[in-house]
């Protein structure tokens, strides 16, 4: 498991250390095949989970942190559930490494990106095998820093370094919770360790209490790294990397790690329904705030940004429901069609130089068939349209939400709903009618080389297929994921069992006829009507407020940003200098006071020293003889 | 020596006492009201020797050497001071021809 | 014997490197510092083998009162020996690629700082130990008022406000040992760890050593001093002081506060707690909008000492032993982030963020060395601080959780500051007004390399100094449970 996770690092260590001399190819091929290496462990690993009889592999290298009784070792741990991880991180990480090789080319920083993108996979890795959750947060920490190196990879732009700050430090705020989750178990249990934990946990060795207190507060670390109501305002804004980034790191990876956190301590929110209505609301009201801020927005990558952040809340609220399988089995088909759109929109954004805004765009399929055929079929599983892979996931939540609590349930199918047209919408601005942009864009415009379009080809296909991971019951398949994670997730989760096939089914038609019924009227309103979003400034009411995402970056500046950034100088001038340093100089000043005035018995006349001295020495004789007497 | 002793014993104590009492406040008038420097250290050589006497006077009453002692280690260092301070003196004068020690009042703040 | 060794090899480097003359200087104590390095790893490697008998010393000194000259190092003690001597060399390369106005007396006065460093840190007679720690003083008051940069009228000031200060809260210090001194009618360490005194005694005793090390350290609001003396100090300074000087504070509370009067700091501990928690937080709330290079990396220090400083009166074992990681740790970070402010300086003559900017365009070797120990401060996961991060706030959440919480914040303030001053400093498009910036140069690389070797090496296996430092931690908390 060791060569698992140092292939990506030596891949790092080449590309960072002497990439610079070596030809663009060879760095680009050097971080992709570390990475294929990767995915063919990640491989090994998967099909020896195949088996019923498989256990779990752990190994430890050595004692990390150590003290009085606790011992925290560092080991890696690798069961069914991160077997999955492993394949989407190698797996569609290989796929955008190739992607990247082409989209970067003509970038003078080729191999740091790629030195970068193999530190990813590295800590991406770490998290997903970590033993502990220390080992867990290594990775978790280390992700937050490749993905701030590369929102913030054009560095001379400073409104991109401005977003990977950002980003850097809304990940941190979630951090601080995950600590204090951690010494919580650590102070209580004693340990770290997933395995002894969940043993601790099944003896009722945990009590409710703290798996709520615990459980909420790794639930903050995950609201950090998944982008999720209150800290979600980092993610559209890390668009300003570069797109196969936002692709791996933004989408398919980095940011199902909280979902992923959630899953591997599944056994704590057992004990406290409490934190899964917790999590579950703050999952729902996130995909639908999400959703209604897709709707209005222009630039294509930020459609897809609060689409990721929707979608991830539709996560949580099927772990908040208590179906983890039907979370997992989101993030796996999420991955294939998310990453599929993020490059198809990287291609597009490559063959206009640099244009995202989709008002420019428009009749790119004349152009672009490979692009846009591979993008209409993710925004088909996205959309949840049988028999597409997004449609079977989609409903599996669904269906959860539906047994667990009916208004979760209307707000999720709202959100589908929601999803379906701002995906269409952006579809058909982007690829039908005439092109907008200018003469000299339309001239330049082309397909993208194979490099580009095998791994959307290849995603696109995934996410198409993806689906029969987990055909439900009551469509005659068998559930192959369920059965597969049953010793993490357990297998009696209460996912959507309560119900009868009929209603379940009722359920499926229900949301994908609302998803076709939003398309059709994405269609008729963009396509047919040739409606096109209001110019910049243009919006009016409803639409304005949430075309500026409701104000909520304006709203926090104004919460946080400017009161600290005031308090850091009011405290620095007024409490440090005036205050303290002026407290302390005026002892300085008192003592100089005093010399000042003592000074003057010094009269230089020694007659006078003469008789203070007779004088004294009289009064101490008269006092010792007072004494005496 | 025995027949030394009987002289000086044949004086009381108290006179010794009276006479130094009275040379030491001589001593300290001598510096308090003179402003010639000279006469200042005159005084304060009156004064040690006021001490002196008194010393020598006790060790003999008490049959203690020790007092005899001090008195020589008393002229050394006086003697000593002597030396400086004359030294100073002269100094003092050649710089601003005087020796009145209400002049000497430039170490003042 | 060896610790007798490595304390005179400083010294008398010291002096040769006086004799040696201003060409050669910095030649001589750069080979005597990596000579007292190698004794320095010999002894550390002694120690992880727990054999300790080669690092006591002791002789009579003065019969009456009774002083000895004793040297005792344990497994903490080594541990900032070693911090020492590790430092010193990176300190004496670093100043070496600039030449200075009379080198030898500015290199003579480093090891002499070594010397009363390692006397700090190994004396374990009071007396003996109070003495090294005023004579520390001595050398960084001139290294720092003659070779600083900047007005010379201000900077004067400046040091000697530094000087009189913690003169000032030594003298507190001073007055307890010698009331320690009749009480137990010898100045050695057992005998005040054994010593008795009565609840009353142990609370004003208390105050008597806390302000000294919270001077020292600083300790919120004890701090005013240390801005503008790290500012104003020549880099070597600034390295000294922080790097090493103020563990002598740090150290000095785990080895002469907390075991000496247990009651008194169990007493206090509340109020000095939270004292040292608000500077974490204040520090780092000031540091964020900071222009001055030297002055915001003053005030993320006195942020990160003050997470120490509350670990230690933890009094738990969590916060003793991240006390010491982060003390090794902060030690290496702090003299990287000064040294990366040195390089700026030498190239823009400026310590002004507001004047740097797009450095990243020219210099990637810089920027990746920079970028590392920027994240090293950061605590980031597998670097050293981190380790003692985690420890500190773990002890602290022992002791309090909301405490811990408050402290904490020192995650995401420190991030804010740290990438604030990185991005202005580094990042951006060339600035009109700098258009070159050389990368670094082979010394440049040759200090710079070490500390990020370390910072990994601390991170990655801290296994070593917790190990180390355990028989020590263990030591204390057994004698103040006394």
């Amino acid at each position: 498991m060791l060569l698992l996770i140092l292939l990506p690092l030596i891949g790092f260590l080449i590309n960072g250390v002497v990439g610079k001399k070596l030809p663009k190819n060879v760095s680009g091929w050097i971080g992709s095949v570390v990475v294929l290496g990767a995915f063919f462990l990640s491989l090994k690993y998967f099909f020896s989970f195949l088996s019923d009889s498989a256990s779990p592999v752990e190994e430890r290298y050595f004692d990390w942190i150590s003290f009085g009784n606790v011992r925290i070792s560092f080991g890696l741990y690798a069961d069914q559930l991160s077997s999955l991880w492993l394949l989407i991180v190698t797996g569609i990480g290989f796929l955008i490494h190739v992607y990247s090789i082409s989209y970067m080319h003509d970038d003078e920083n080729f191999s740091r990106f790629f030195a970068y993108l193999n530190l990813f996979i590295f800590f991406m890795l770490l998290l997903v095998l970590g033993s502990n959750i220390l080992v867990t947060f290594i990775g978790w920490e280390g992700v937050g820093l490749c993905s701030y190196l590369l929102i913030g990879f054009w560095y001379k732009n400073d409104s991109y370094n401005d977003a990977a700050k950002k980003a850097f430090v809304m990940n941190r705020i979630g951090d601080l919770g995950l600590l204090l989750g951690m010494f919580m178990l650590l102070f209580y249990t004693g340990t770290l360790d997933y395995k002894e934990l969940r043993a601790l946990a099944s003896q009722g060795g945990i009590n409710s209490d703290l798996a709520l207190v615990v459980s909420i507060l790794l639930f903050v670390g995950a609201i950090g790294k998944s982008a999720q109501i209150p800290l979600y305002t980092w993610l559209p804004d890390a668009m300003a990397g570069p797109t196969p980034v936002s692709a791996l790191i933004h989408a398919a990876t980095m940011v199902t790690a909280g979902i992923y956190l959630l899953v591997r301590t599944a056994f704590l929110y057992d004990l406290a329904p409490l934190a899964l209505d917790v999590v579950a609301i703050v999952g729902v009201a996130t995909a639908i705030f999400a959703a209604t801020i897709g709707v209005f927005q222009n630039d294509i990558k930020k459609v897809l940004a609060y689409s990721t952040v929707s979608q991830l809340g539709l996560m949580f609220m099927a772990i908040g429901a208590g179906a983890y399988v039907a979370a997992v089995f989101h993030v796996l088909t999420h991955a294939f069609f998310k990453a599929c759109l993020f490059l198809g929109s990287g291609s597009v954004i490559h063959t206009l130089h640099g244009e995202q805004d989709i008002r420019n765009m428009g009749g790119l399929k004349k152009w672009m068939p490979v692009t846009y055929l591979t993008f209409l079929i993710s925004s088909l599983a996205i959309a949840g349209i049988p028999p597409f892979s997004g449609f079977f996931s989609k409903d599996e939540m669904l269906a959860a939400a539906f047994s667990h609590n009916k208004g979760l349930w209307i707000v999720a199918v709202i959100t589908s709903v929601l999803t379906a047209f701002y995906m269409f919408r952006l579809v058909f601005l982007t690829f039908f009618n005439g092109f907008r942009g200018t003469e000299e864009q339309q001239h330049h415009l082309h397909e993208s080389p194979a490099l580009m379009t095998v791994p959307l080809i290849i995603l696109a296909l995934l996410a198409l297929i993806g689906g029969i991971m987990g055909i439900p019951e009551a469509l005659g398949g068998s559930h192959w994921l369920k059965h597969f994670l049953a010793p993490v997730t357990g297998e009696n989760t209460h996912s959507g069992h309560a119900l009868t096939h009929q209603t379940e089914l009722v359920l499926m038609a229900v949301a994908a006829l609302a998803a076709l019924a939003s398309i059709v009227f994405a269609y008729v309103r963009f396509v047919k009507q040739h409606t096109l979003p209001p110019r910049e400034g243009e919006e009016r009411g409803i639409a304005r407020i949430i075309y500026r995402k409701y104000y909520v970056d304006e709203i926090y500046e104004l919460l946080f940003v400017k009161p600290v950034l005031a308090l850091s100088v009011a405290a620095y001038e007024l409490f440090d200098i005036l205050l303290l340093d002026g407290m302390v100089n005026q002892m300085g000043r008192m003592t100089q006071r005093q010399g000042r005035w003592f000074r003057r018995i010094q009269t230089g006349n020694t007659g006078f020293y003469l008789i203070v001295m007779a004088l004294a020495v009289a009064a101490v004789l008269g006092w010792i003889v007072w004494q005496v007497g | 020596m025995t027949m030394f002793l009987h002289i000086f014993h044949a004086v009381p104590m108290h006179h010794y006492l009276y006479l130094s009492a009275i040379l030491f406040c001589i001593g300290v008038f001598g510096v308090l009201l003179r402003r010639n420097a000279i006469v200042v250290f005159m005084s304060i050589e009156l004064m040690l020797n006021a001490v002196n006497l008194l010393l020598v006077a006790f060790s003999a009453y008490h049959n203690d050497t020790s007092g005899q002692v001090f008195v020589f280690f008393i002229m050394a260092v006086a003697a000593a001071e002597v030396a400086v301070g004359l030294a100073i003196l002269v100094t003092i004068y050649r710089n601003i021809q005087s020796i009145d020690i209400d002049a000497l009042n430039s170490l003042r703040w | 014997m060896l610790i007798l060794v490595i304390l005179s090899v400083a010294l008398v480097g010291s002096i040769l490197a006086w004799l040696s003359g201003n060409r050669l200087a910095s030649k001589v104590a750069l080979f005597i510092s990596l000579l007292n390095l190698v004794l320095a790893a010999t002894g550390l490697k002694l120690a992880s083998e727990a054999d300790f008998s080669l690092l006591a010393f002791s002789a009579s000194w003065i019969s009456q009162p009774k002083i000895n000259f004793q040297l005792i190092a344990d497994g903490i003690g080594i541990l900032m020996i070693g911090l020492t001597n590790a430092l010193i060399p990176l300190i004496i390369l670093a100043s070496s690629s600039r030449s200075l106005q009379n080198e030898r007396v500015f290199y003579a006065l480093i090891l002499f700082m070594q010397f009363a460093l390692i006397g700090v840190f190994a004396a374990s007679d009071g007396f003996l130990y109070y003495i090294f720690w005023e004579l520390a003083l001595i050398p960084i008051f001139f290294i720092a008022w003659l070779w600083g940069d900047g007005q010379r009228e201000y900077r004067s000031k400046v040091i000697l406000k530094f000087f009189i200060y913690t003169l000032a809260g030594s003298l507190f210090m001073l007055f307890g040992f010698i009331y320690l001194y009749l009480k137990a009618g010898s100045f050695a360490l057992k005998d005040l760890y054994a010593l008795n005194l009565s609840e009353e005694e142990q609370k004003w005793l208390f105050w008597a050593f806390f302000i000294a090390f919270a001077i020292k350290i600083p300790v919120f609001p004890f701090h005013t001093w240390q801005p503008e003396t790290y500012t104003e100090s020549p880099t070597a300074g600034s390295m000294l002081l922080s790097g090493i000087m103020l563990k002598m504070g740090i150290y000095s509370m785990l080895r002469w506060l907390l075991p000496v009067v247990p009651e008194g700091v169990a007493f206090w501990t509340p109020i000095v707690i939270v004292l040292c928690v608000i500077g974490v937080v204040y520090g780092s709330l000031i540091a964020i909008k900071q222009d001055n290079i030297k002055r915001l990396v003053a005030y993320s220090s006195f942020a990160h000492v003050g997470l120490i400083a509350a670990g230690v009166f933890t009094f738990s074992k969590a916060g003793l032993q991240g006390s010491v990681v982060q003390m090794i740790a902060h030690g290496f970070n702090v003299v990287g982030l000064f040294f990366a402010g040195e390089i700026i300086y030498r190239r823009i003559s400026s310590y002004h963020i507001t004047r740097m900017g797009g450095i990243r365009n020219f210099a990637p070797h810089f920027t990746t060395y920079f970028l590392i120990i920027t994240l090293a401060s950061v605590a980031l996961p597998t670097t050293n601080a981190f380790v003692g991060e985690f420890l500190l706030l773990y002890g602290i959440y022992e002791y309090n959780t909301v405490l811990a919480l408050v402290a904490g914040l020192t995650v995401v303030l420190g991030a804010v500051y740290m990438l604030r001053m990185f991005q202005r400093v580094m990042l951006g498009n060339i600035q009109p007004s700098q258009p070159v910036f050389a990368d670094l140069n082979l010394a440049e690389k040759a200090v710079f390399l070490p500390l990020v070797l370390v910072i990994f090496a601390c991170g990655i296996y801290p296994h070593y100094i917790l190990k180390l430092a355990e028989p020590a931690v263990d030591a204390i908390l057994q004698a103040a449970l006394r």
